[in-house]
C-alpha cells in the first residue's frame, strides 16, 4: 500500500522454519511536519489458516549519532539490533509451530534527525501493542506518554539511563538493557573483591559520560572503592598523535589502583592504555568494560547462541543485539507460557512471578517489580577475553543476589501504579 | 598384565566384595567417560576404581553409550559433526555414522538399532542405522536440542529442547512428533521409568523436574529442591537415573554440587549427596550397586554406593566429563 507515496509492504510473514528471516522491512521516513495516517491495515493477513495465532511485535530504532570514525576501528554493524530481533522472532518461531503461534517482526528505522515521536503514532494506529524501543532517554519517555492507558506494552532495550529506573519510570516498559548503575556496580564489585579499591575516575565532555560517572561514583561508594581523583579529559578527539605526550601528564600526580574511564562514543578512551604515568590497567567504557553480552562468552550453552548468530548474520552478537534477542524471547515466553496471543494475557504473565527468562547467563532472569528491570549477571570483559562475571561472590542479598547490581527496591524512586 | 597387577586387583575386588557385603563377589564393569574438552575418554574399572586407559576421540566429546551387544562404544565428536564408532576390546577405530552437524546426544532403539541423536545446533533429531550408516530420517524439533529417552517398548522417543522448553513426543515409526509438553526453562534430559509409566524431564534453569505421565502428555507432578546453605539459583538439574525396581531417581542438580535421590511414589527428596562440581550426568552398573557421576568443574568422577547413599570415592579423569557409560559385564 502507498501513504504519501511510500511504498510500505504489509505482507511481511516471517519464515518458521528457517533461520533467516524476511529481508523485506519497512523504512519509514519521516518529514518533521507530516503525520503519518494508516488506512485499515489490520493485523490478520489473507489466506492464512484461521487456527493459527499470530502475535506481532514492532521494533522501532532510531539510528544514534555514528561514533567518530577514527577511534572506532570497529563501526557498528548496520544491522545491529534488529538482527537480534530478527533470530529471535526465529526462536519463537521453531517453538510456534508447535503451539499454532507464528511471530511476526515489524521493523522502523528513523534516521539520526528523523521523527521517532511520528513513526511511533503509526505502529499505534495500526495497533500495535508490543513495541520494542531503541531510542534515547528522553524519546522513550515521550513515546512511553504517548502510550499511557493504552494497551501497550513497551521494551527498553537501548537505553542505559537510571533514571528510567528510577524517578522517571514509567509502568508500561520493561527494561531489557542493563542500567548504567548495573554497570559501574558489576565493576566495583570486582575491584573489590580484586582489593583495587582506589580508582582515577577520567570523564569525557558528553552527556552519557557524565551519567556513567555519576554510576560510577555511586558505585565506588556503594562497595568499598574509593574514588582517589577525578579528572575531565581537557583534549579533543583525535589523540592518537598526541597521546604518547598528553596521557602522562594528564595522568600524573595521582597514587590509584585503577583507571576508570567515562567515554561511551569512545573518543579517547582507547589511548589511554599503556600511557599513563604509573602502570595501572584500564576499566570503565575501555579496557575491562562491564556489558550485557560479547562475543567472548560462551558458558552456560552461550556458545550455541552465540553460533547461531554468527552463522546468520556473518558477524558476533553486540549487546544491542542480545537485548532485542531477550525483549522478543520473553514476550515469546508470555505467548508460549499462556498458550495465547492475547495482549492482556502476555502482558499479564510476563509482569507475574511465574515469569523466567533462560538468556545463558547461568540462572533464570526475572523482571524487578519495582521498576521493571530484568535482573542479569553482567560480564566484565577484554577485548579477546572474559575476565569475570557479576555479582562477586561475598557480595550477599536477602532476596536475590542479582540484586546487588543497580537499583534496589529500597534505592529506588520509582513508584508504579 | 602382571601377575603382581593380576593379584592386587583380585585383592582389591575381594576386599571391595567385602565391603558391600553382597552376596559373591562384586563384577567388573568398564565406566567409560567422555572428556569434553580433553577430547579423550577416560575407562575406569568399576572394582578397582582407577583408570585403566585413556583413549583420544574426536573434537568435543559429550554423549556416549555402547551397542546393545556391548562390544562398541559410540562418541558424539561433536565439533567433529561426527559419531564415532570404537571397538572395545582392540580400542580400534572402526568407522564413523553420519550423524548431522553437533550431535550432542544420542539414544539407541531398544532393539539396538537405530540410533536417535540430537543435533544441537540445527534444531533436529536425526535418526541413523548403525548398520548400514545411514540416514533414515531427520524430525524438525525445537530450538538446541538435547535431552533423548525411548520407551522400553521402543515406540515412543522423546527429546527436549532447551530454549523451546518443550519435551517432544516423536513416533518411531512415523518419525512425526506427535506431542509436546512445555516444562519449565533450559530442559536437558528426559528418561523413562523401566516400566514404561512414567518420563521424568529435567529443567537446569527453572531448577525442577516435571514427572510426566506419557500416555496423557500431562505433567503429574513437579519436584522442587531446597538444600540449606545453597542458593536456589545454583541448583540445576540435568542428568536422572531411575532404579530398575522404579523405587528411587537420582538426579543431578549441576552447580549445586549434589545429586538428589528421589523416592519415586512420593517424589519426596530422601537425602542429597554431595559430589564434585557441576555434576551433570550419572550411570549405574548393571547390577545397580554403584552410580557414578560426572562432575564438570572438578574433572572428576564420584562413585556412589547405591545401596548405603554414600558416595564412597572420587576418580580423577579428563577435562570436563560430560557423559557416561557401562559395560554390562
Amino acid at each position: 500500500m502507498n501513504i504519501m507515496g511510500i511504498h510500505i509492504d504489509t505482507s511481511r510473514r516471517s519464515e518458521p522454519e528457517s533461520q533467516k528471516p524476511p529481508a523485506r522491512k519497512w523504512l519509514a521516513v519521516l518529514l518533521a511536519a507530516s503525520v503519518m495516517v494508516s488506512g485499515g491495515l489490520g493485523s490478520a493477513s489473507p489466506g492464512r489458516a484461521a487456527e493459527i495465532a499470530r502475535i506481532t511485535i514492532a521494533y522501532l530504532s532510531q539510528a544514534a549519532e555514528p561514533p567518530p570514525k577514527l577511534s572506532n576501528l570497529d563501526l557498528p554493524p548496520k544491522d545491529q539490533g534488529v538482527a537480534g530481533g530478527r533470530l529471535s522472532i526465529a526462536d519463537n518461531n521453531t517453538t510456534g509451530r508447535f503451539l499454532k503461534q507464528e511471530f511476526v517482526l515489524e521493523e522502523v528505522e528513523v534516521p539520526a534527525d528523523g521523527d521517532p515521536k511520528a513513526a511511533f503514532q503509526a505502529l499505534l494506529d495500526r495497533g500495535d501493542q508490543l513495541i520494542v524501543l531503541n531510542v534515547p532517554a528522553r524519546v522513550l519517555l515521550d513515546l512511553a506518554d504517548m502510550a499511557a492507558g493504552k494497551d501497550v506494552l513497551l521494551f527498553n532495550v537501548g537505553a542505559p539511563d537510571d533514571r528510567l529506573r528510577d524517578a522517571d519510570c514509567r509502568d508500561n516498559v520493561m527494561h531489557l538493557a542493563p542500567s548504567r548503575a548495573m554497570l559501574a556496580d558489576a565493576l566495583a564489585q570486582y575491584l573489590a573483591w580484586k582489593r583495587w579499591p582506589k580508582v582515577f575516575l577520567v570523564v569525557g565532555r558528553r552527556d552519557g559520560d557524565r551519567l556513567f560517572a555519576e554510576a560510577v561514583r555511586r558505585a565506588t561508594k556503594r562497595f568499598g572503592d574509593k574514588i582517589v581523583e577525578e579528572r575531565q579529559w581537557a583534549f579533543g578527539p583525535d589523540t592518537r598523535r598526541t597521546a604518547q605526550a598528553e596521557v602522562p601528564t594528564f595522568t600524573q600526580n595521582v597514587d590509584y589502583d585503577v583507571l576508570v574511564v567515562a567515554d561511551e562514543i569512545g573518543e579517547f578512551g582507547e589511548y589511554l592504555a599503556y600511557r599513563t604515568w604509573l602502570p595501572r590497567p584500564i576499566a570503565g567504557t575501555q579496557g575491562l568494560t562491564p556489558t550485557s553480552w560479547h562475543r567472548t562468552h560462551e558458558q552456560w550453552g552461550a556458545a550455541q547462541l552465540q553460533n547461531r548468530f554468527q552463522k546468520t548474520y556473518g558477524r558476533w552478537m553486540t549487546p544491542l543485539d542480545y537485548q532485542v534477542w531477550a525483549a522478543i524471547r520473553t514476550i515469546g515466553e508470555g505467548a508460549t507460557r499462556t498458550g495465547s496471543a492475547a495482549f492482556a494475557a502476555i502482558r499479564d504473565y510476563i509482569r507475574g512471578p511465574d515469569f523466567e527468562l533462560a538468556g545463558f547467563k547461568g540462572q533464570k532472569l526475572t523482571f524487578r517489580p519495582w521498576n521493571w528491570q530484568l535482573r542479569q549477571p553482567i560480564l566484565l570483559v577484554s577485548p579477546k577475553a572474559l575476565v569475570s562475571v557479576s555479582p562477586q561472590k561475598g557480595f550477599l542479598h536477602p532476596v536475590s543476589l542479582l540484586d546487588t547490581l543497580g537499583l534496589d527496591q529500597p534505592e529506588s524512586a520509582c513508584r508504579l501504579p | 598384565m602382571t601377575r603382581l597387577k593380576i593379584m592386587a586387583s583380585a585383592l582389591t575386588a575381594l576386599v571391595f566384595a567385602a565391603a558391600f557385603g553382597g552376596a559373591g563377589a562384586a563384577r567388573a564393569f568398564s565406566v567409560y567417560v567422555s572428556n569434553e574438552k580433553d577430547n579423550t575418554i577416560s575407562v575406569i574399572d568399576s572394582t578397582s576404581l582407577e583408570v585403566v586407559k585413556t583413549l583420544k576421540v574426536g573434537q568435543r566429546p559429550r554423549g556416549i553409550l555402547l551397542t546393545k551387544d556391548g562390544g562398541q562404544l559410540l562418541v558424539c565428536a561433536s565439533d567433529d559433526d561426527v559419531v564415532q564408532v570404537i571397538d572395545v576390546k582392540t580400542w580400534d577405530f572402526v568407522k564413523e555414522l553420519p550423524s548431522g552437524a553437533d550431535p550432542e546426544l544420542f539414544i539407541l532403539h531398544p532393539s539396538g538399532n537405530p540410533l536417535y541423536i540430537a543435533n544441537e545446533n540445527d534444531n533436529l533429531v536425526t535418526v541413523v542405522d548403525i548398520v548400514k550408516n545411514k540416514i533414515l530420517a531427520e524430525v524438525p524439533v525445537g530450538v538446541e536440542p538435547e535431552g533423548m529417552g525411548i520407551s522400553p517398548d521402543g515406540k515412543v522417543l522423546v527429546n527436549t529442547s532447551e530454549t523451546t522448553n518443550m519435551a517432544h513426543f516423536i513416533d518411531t515409526e512415523t518419525y512425526e512428533v506427535v506431542g509436546n509438553v512445555l516444562v519449565d526453562s533450559r530442559p536437558r534430559f528426559a528418561e523413562f521409568t523401566a516400566d514404561g509409566s512414567r518420563l521424568w524431564v529435567t529443567s537446569e534453569i527453572g531448577g525442577t523436574v516435571a514427572v510426566i505421565d506419557p500416555a496423557t502428555r500431562e505433567i503429574i507432578k513437579k519436584i522442587g529442591f531446597e538444600i540449606p546453605g545453597v542458593r536456589p539459583e545454583a541448583i540445576q538439574p540435568v542428568g536422572v537415573r531411575i532404579a530398575k525396581n522404579g523405587g528411587r531417581a537420582f538426579v543431578a542438580l549441576g552447580s549445586a554440587n549434589r545429586v538428589a535421590v528421589i523416592d519415586t511414589k512420593t517424589f519426596e527428596v530422601e537425602k542429597y549427596l554431595l559430589v564434585g562440581q557441576r555434576v551433570w550426568q550419572l550411570a549405574f552398573t548393571p547390577d545397580e550397586r554403584l552410580l557414578f557421576t560426572t562432575n564438570g568443574v572438578s574433572n572428576d568422577v564420584s562413585v556412589i554406593d547405591v545401596a548405603r547413599l554414600k558416595v564412597v570415592k572420587s576418580i580423577a579423569v579428563g577435562r570436563f566429563p560430560w557423559g557416561l557409560a557401562i559395560s554390562k559385564d
